[in-house]
C-alpha cells in the first residue's frame, strides 16, 4: 500500500554547519552567525536600562533579573542536574535574611553582606537540603517547597529577626544605576558561566546524573557529593538574589519566603524554554512585564495570568528560546512521502 | 589452580518480598578467568550481579575482592575499585553524543588515580576507546547522539563505558542479546581479546552456543540457586541443567 503525503522537512542550514569548529573563523559571516546572537543579548542587557523611563520602570528592569536570576537556578538544576527544584522561595529567604541581618546588626556594608549571603546563605541551604539528596523522584522538590514555608513561620512564632515586621531601614545603593547594572552584570557573567560550565567535564557528571544517575554510579563516581556541588551553585545563584533584593529594598521581611519566587521562575522557564539557560531570562521579561501590565485588570489579573501561560504551555510547549534557536539553526520545507 | 582469587562470593542470599531471587550463591572468581553466568530466565543473574555490584543490597552473605571484604560499601565504591558492569537494558547518557559518554569514567576519581591526576585530552581518550570497540571514527559514528544509536552500537558503548574506566573485573550482563547473529560474530572476537590482555570477565548470557566458546567455566543457577558449576562441557551434561532448560520432560 503506497499512501501518498507530504511531510515537513527539518534541515540544519550550512552555515551552522560551517560555523562548527575551527571553520566558524574562515569568514566574517561565519563568525557574525555565532557572534551576533551573543552580541544581540549583550547590547540588549546594557541598553535596556538606558531608555526606562522612569524609576518605576527602572524597579521593574531589577524585579525582572532577579526572577530571571531564579529562573536561571531553577533551569539549571532541573534540565542539566535532573533536580526538580522549587526553592526559589528558600534561596531568597535565607540570602535577604543573612544580608540584612548582618547590615542591621554587625552594620556591615553591602558589599560584604552580599558576597557572604550569597557564599554562606547557599552553604545553609545545601545543608538544609542534603538529606534528600540521594532521593530521586519528587521528594526533592517538596523538600524545597517545604522549607520556606518552616522558615517563615520560625520567624513568625519566634519573633526572631524582626518578626512579622522584617528589618527596615537597611543600607541602600548609592544610584538606580548600580542597582540596575549590578543584577544585570551578574545574570550576564552567570548565563555564558554556567553555558561554560555545562559542557566541561564536571557538567557533563551533572548531565549524566540528570540522564541516568545509576550509569555515574556504575562509573565510581558518587553521585551525592555531585548533586551537593550543584545545589549549591544553584543555592548561591538564589541567594544572591536575595542578598540584593533586600538591599534594593532597604528591607527584609516574610514576603521573602513567598512561594511567588519559587513559582513565577518556573512559569518563566517553561516560557522561555527550558534547557536553554537563555530561555529562562526571555521567559522572565516576558511574564514580569506582563503581570503588571495585567494590574490594571484588577481582580481578574491572576485569571489573564494563567490563561496566558496554559495558551503557551499548550501551543509552544518547547518554550520561546528552543523554538527560535531552531529556526535560526535549521530551516524547513515541504516533502514527498 | 593456584592463581590468585581475585573475587570470593560466599552464601549471597536476596529476597523480594516472598521470592528467593538468589539463595546462597557461592563462588570464586581467579585473576584472568573468564566466568559464566546462565540460567534460565527469572533464575537471579542479574539480581546476582546487582548484589555484587551492591546496586541491590544482600539479605545475607558477603563479598571478598582481594582478600578484602567490599560487600558492605557503597555501589559508586565497588566501581572505583575496579569492579564495573554494564546494564542489560542500556543505559547511556542519551542527551549526549557517544563520545561525550565516555568523559563520565574518563573523569571518575578511578581513572584520575590511575592516570596520576594527570588530565590529557580526555575527548581523544574517549574516541579512540570507541573506534577500538567498533565505533567507525571516518563514519562520525562516535559523534552521534547516543540517542540516534542502533542498539548494536549502544551495547559496545557499555562496554566502552566499562573499559574507560580501566576495569579489573568487567562484569557483562548479556551484552549479546538482542543482537543480530553479524553483531554478535564481531563481538566475540572483542571478548576474546579482553581475554588475552588478561582481563578477569564474568559473563551472563542466554545464547550458550557463543558463550561456551569464551568461557572458562560455568555456574548455572535456577530459581536463585546454583544447581551446577564447572567447565562447560561438564555442566551441559549436567542432570540438574539439562531439567532446568529442557523440563523433566524434555529428558525423555
Amino acid at each position: 500500500m503506497v499512501t501518498k503525503g507530504k511531510r515537513k522537512e527539518r534541515l540544519d542550514r550550512g552555515l551552522k554547519v560551517r560555523s562548527e569548529g575551527v571553520y566558524a573563523i574562515a569568514s566574517w559571516t561565519e563568525a557574525m552567525y555565532l557572534i551576533a546572537p551573543r552580541l544581540f543579548l549583550i547590547l540588549a542587557m546594557v541598553v535596556i536600562p538606558l531608555v526606562m523611563p522612569s524609576i518605576y520602570h527602572k524597579r521593574l528592569i531589577c524585579l525582572l533579573f532577579i526572577y530571571a536570576l531564579l529562573a536561571i537556578s531553577f533551569d539549571f538544576l532541573t534540565n542539566y542536574v535532573g533536580l526538580v527544584c522549587l526553592g526559589g522561595a528558600l534561596f531568597m529567604g535565607v540570602g535577604g535574611y543573612i544580608a540584612g541581618s548582618l547590615n542591621a546588626m554587625l552594620g556591615l556594608p553591602a558589599v560584604l553582606t552580599i558576597i557572604v549571603a550569597t557564599l554562606g546563605g547557599a552553604a545553609i541551604c545545601t545543608i538544609l537540603l542534603l538529606p534528600c539528596l540521594p532521593l530521586r523522584g519528587i521528594y526533592f522538590a517538596i523538600v524545597t517547597l517545604v522549607y520556606p514555608l518552616l522558615l517563615g513561620r520560625i520567624i513568625e512564632a519566634t519573633r526572631i529577626l524582626g518578626g512579622t515586621d522584617g528589618m527596615p531601614g537597611l543600607s541602600t545603593y548609592p544610584s538606580p544605576w548600580v542597582d540596575l547594572y549590578l543584577v544585570i552584570g551578574v545574570t550576564a557573567f552567570l548565563l555564558f558561566g554556567l553555558r561554560r560550565l555545562v559542557n566541561e567535564d564536571i557538567g557533563l557528571v551533572f548531565r549524566g546524573i540528570k540522564d541516568n544517575d545509576q550509569t555515574v554510579t556504575a562509573c565510581g563516581v558518587n553521585i551525592t557529593a555531585y548533586r551537593t556541588r550543584a545545589v549549591y551553585i544553584a543555592s548561591a545563584i538564589g541567594c544572591f538574589a536575595g542578598a540584593y533584593l533586600c538591599h534594593l529594598y532597604g528591607w527584609v521581611g516574610l514576603s521573602f519566603f513567598a512561594l511567588d519566587f519559587s513559582i513565577i521562575p518556573i512559569a518563566a522557564a517553561i516560557v522561555g524554554g527550558m534547557g536553554t539557560l537563555v530561555g529562562p531570562l526571555l521567559g522572565s521579561a516576558i511574564i514580569v512585564p506582563l503581570s503588571e501590565i495585567l494590574r490594571a485588570f484588577g481582580g481578574l489579573r491572576i485569571v489573564f495570568y494563567a490563561l496566558i501561560l496554559i495558551l503557551f504551555i499548550a501551543f509552544r510547549p518547547e518554550g520561546l528560546m528552543n523554538y527560535f534557536q531552531r529556526k535560526y539553526a535549521q530551516f524547513e520545507h515541504w516533502i514527498e512521502v | 589452580m593456584n592463581e590468585e582469587v581475585l573475587l570470593r562470593v560466599r552464601g549471597l542470599f536476596k529476597s523480594f518480598g516472598g521470592v528467593t531471587a538468589v539463595a546462597n550463591v557461592s563462588f570464586d572468581l581467579r585473576k584472568g578467568e573468564t566466568l559464566g553466568i546462565i540460567g534460565p530466565n527469572g533464575s537471579g543473574k542479574t539480581t546476582l550481579v546487582n548484589l555484587i555490584t551492591r546496586f541491590v543490597k544482600q539479605d545475607l552473605g558477603e563479598v571478598f575482592f582481594k582478600g578484602k571484604k567490599i560487600s558492605h560499601l557503597k555501589a559508586y565504591k565497588i566501581a572505583e575499585m575496579g569492579i564495573v558492569r554494564t546494564f542489560q537494558i542500556m543505559r547511556p547518557f542519551y542527551t549526549l553524543p557517544a563520545f561525550k559518554n565516555l568523559i563520565v569514567p574518563l573523569y571518575s576519581p578511578r581513572v584520575r588515580k590511575i592516570g596520576g591526576g594527570k588530565l590529557g585530552d580526555r575527548d581523544a581518550v574517549a574516541i579512540d576507546i570507541l573506534e577500538e570497540i567498533g565505533f567507525e571514527r571516518d563514519a562520525y559514528v562516535p559523534y552521534k547522539m547516543a540517542s540516534s544509536l542502533p542498539l548494536g552500537y549502544l551495547k559496545r558503548l557499555e562496554l566502552a563505558r566499562c573499559l574507560a574506566l580501566r576495569p579489573e573485573v568487567i562484569i557483562c550482563d548479556e551484552i549479546f542479546s538482542g543482537l543480530s547473529m553479524a553483531e554478535i560474530a564481531t563481538m566475540v572476537p572483542l571478548m576474546e581479546r579482553l581475554q588475552m590482555e588478561g582481563k578477569t570477565i564474568i559473563m551472563i548470557e542466554h545464547r550458550l552456543r557463543e558463550l561456551f566458546r569464551i568461557v572458562d567455566h560455568v555456574v548455572v543457577l535456577n530459581f536463585g540457586a546454583k544447581i551446577a558449576e564447572g567447565l562447560p562441557e561438564e555442566v551441559i551434561e549436567h542432570e540438574e541443567v539439562k531439567k532446568a532448560y529442557l523440563g523433566k520432560k524434555g529428558l525423555k
